[in-house]
């Protein structure tokens, strides 16, 4: 009580100090990630944020231009407006189908023997290891050679090889084909990993009290209790699916046919990397960071009622 | 098995039908679609063993005829070529990967265990910046962090390797997802116990978090393995074994065969450690899960 009393008389800085105090053993386990988080991460996110209000161009100091990047963008920027639809279409076809697949498999897995469950893990998820673009190349190569042609020319379903590399009919469609490949990564192993901490005899109480089918045990005991993965593997999923652009560029070339499939990210590569134009390819990650941050707050709604 | 034992003696044997009723046909239906998705890897490892005139033959063959470590030999030799000794690479790229995944997996779990866990001044925001880098994908943000390494004259050096890798958010994140799922009362009972902050993170806290941890190794380690050095290191005697080996396969020799090669070489370090790390991840379910 003597305590309250004197705490009532500090300042409300004096109190958040004195609680800083007592924390400091949490400030003391923060800060070796918190410096080289600051240094690498924060400091450069914080100078990259005004950027996109300048011209910049590398070579000469960024000049403030105010909005007028954002305008040129949304009223005469044909192609961004074409790659906001390359980028919606496809994360909406990769997202949800991914993050549904991720599921579904680290699900699937988990009920197979204990010796089989490294083998399919390390199946599903070497693709997401290995970068190899020049194999995928192979597949879907506009020639006889490509496997995919010779396949589907030995079935007698096609007769002349199809160029699925550069048809503007195909890329968008084989980008999706080949992103949904690797889009086994950390989501998928992140709840590999939730599974296995599910406490077993959660299962042993849920068989008690009538749990019979797998579905069952899906819904009432699963999901609860991986509220935190299944969280961690949407926010990867967003990212992944609406920063995509590296696939395309290095599979179905940059640009691609027609701009098919010209998503956001290699917009802002083409003005950032190929332009020199910082300031402009700043503004279009910053619409587009706020688009992903809009859509993981909702997501974390959503979720919300899984995360207590 | 103790679990199927157990569920007998309570008069409830649906739960061990159940857990094999169906296995078979999950079993084939995963067989089917991991051929599918093992698909790419299988063709790349053949294609490192094809003889340079099975590579365009018609029909493309799904098996070399006459298989060959010539691409790996090529690949080998042109490395040797290099002014630095190869020893010299291999070492760059193990120092490097074990120094920042050791780092990484220290810090975050760290810092995890105190953002789940605790309640501070800040803490509620540095939760929230967390989430929000990572979403932020910006094209100058390596720009920008080449200005900080440069001021803080990092640039050529092993720092400029290391450093900007080991606070992942990716990694805190993981980690601190999985931490919230603790009982606070395991915590409040070692406070009780006179246990700091510190050793409940690793004595109590960490040791129960072997799956997350795991797959935090496993991502620490495919990152780090494939740091190329990029612009931020000139020296040849600095250079990892992914910028070489790439640099191998793609200049001089342009052949898809040792770009094969070099992919299947650079492949089996990070599959050795998803093994293993995957294995101990299984193993937490054979003995126990955290028991309040």
């Amino acid at each position: 009580m003597a305590v309250d009393a004197k705490e009532k008389k500090v300042s409300r800085k004096g109190a958040l100090w004195r609680d800083i105090k007592r924390n400091k053993a949490c400030y003391g386990m923060l800060a070796p990630f918190m410096i080289f988080f600051i240094l690498f991460t924060a400091v450069p996110v914080l100078m990259s944020l005004p950027m996109g209000f300048t011209d910049f161009d590398m070579a000469r100091p960024p000049r403030f231009v105010g909005l007028s990047n954002f305008t040129t963008l949304f009223f005469s920027d044909k192609i961004f407006m074409r790659s906001i639809r390359v980028t919606i279409v496809f994360a909406l076809l990769t997202g949800p189908v991914s993050y549904v697949l991720c599921f579904l498999l680290a699900w699937l897995i988990n009920e197979m023997h204990p010796k089989l469950k490294t083998f399919f893990t390390l199946i599903f998820y070497a693709p997401s290891m290995a970068n190899v673009y020049t194999v995928w190349k192979l597949i879907f190569s506009g020639d006889m050679n490509g496997y995919l042609n010779s396949f589907l020319i030995d079935l007698g379903i096609i007769n002349a090889p199809v160029q699925w590399l550069t048809d503007g009919r195909y890329v968008l469609g084989v980008t999706i084909v080949v992103q949904l490949w690797i889009s086994l990564g950390a989501g998928f192993l992140a709840l590999r990993a939730g599974f296995q901490n599910i406490d077993r005899s959660m299962y042993e109480a849920g068989a008690i009290e009538g749990i019979r089918t797998r579905w069952q045990e899906l819904i009432y005991i699963v999901i609860p209790s991986m509220g935190p993965q299944l969280m961690f593997a949407a926010v990867m999923q967003i990212v992944s699916s609406f920063t995509a652009g590296t696939v395309a560029q290095n599979l179905v070339g940059f640009p691609s046919t027609d701009y098919k499939a010209h998503t956001i990210m290699t917009h802002a590569f083409d003005y950032g990397w190929q332009r020199f134009e910082m300031g402009y390819a700043s503004a279009i990650c910053m619409i587009l960071f706020v688009a992903m941050f809009l859509l993981n707050k909702l997501i974390s709604k959503v979720l919300g009622k899984y995360m207590d | 098995m103790a679990e199927i034992n157990t569920a007998k003696l309570r008069g409830s044997n649906r739960q061990a039908g159940r857990k094999h009723g169906g296995s078979v046909v999950i079993f084939l239906f995963l067989a089917l679609l991991g051929l599918f998705m093992f698909l790419p890897i299988y063709l790349t490892v053949i294609m490192s063993i094809k003889p340079v005139e099975e590579l365009f033959v018609f029909p493309p063959k799904l098996y070399a005829v006459r298989p060959t470590l010539d691409n790996f030999r090529d690949m080998f030799r042109v490395l040797h070529q290099n002014r630095v000794p190869f020893s010299r690479y291999v070492f760059n790229s193990i120092f490097v990967t074990v120094t920042v995944t050791v780092l990484q997996c220290v810090f975050s779990s760290m810092a995890a265990f105190v953002l789940a866990k605790c309640k501070f001044p800040g803490s509620k925001f540095i939760n929230g910046v967390i989430v929000v880098a990572l979403l932020y994908q910006s094209s100058v943000i390596y720009i920008m962090q080449y200005i900080v390494m440069a001021k803080l004259h990092m640039i050529d050096t092993y720092m400029a390797l290391i450093f900007p890798a080991i606070a992942s958010p990716m990694g805190l994140f993981l980690m601190r997802q999985s931490i919230s799922q603790v009982p606070d009362s395991m915590i409040e009972a070692a406070k009780v116990d006179g246990a700091g902050l510190f050793r409940i993170c690793w004595q109590i806290v960490i040791p129960n978090q072997k799956p997350a941890l795991m797959t935090l190794i496993i991502f620490a380690f495919q990152g780090a393995w494939n740091i190329q050095t990029g612009s931020v290191v000139f020296r040849e005697q600095y250079k990892t074994l992914p910028t070489v080996v790439t640099q191998a396969a793609s200049s001089g020799l342009a052949r898809a065969g040792v770009a094969m090669a070099a992919a299947v070489f650079l492949l089996i370090p990070p599959i050795v450690i998803f093994m293993l790390a995957q294995r101990q991840v299984i193993e937490t379910m054979a003995h126990s899960g955290i028991k309040e």
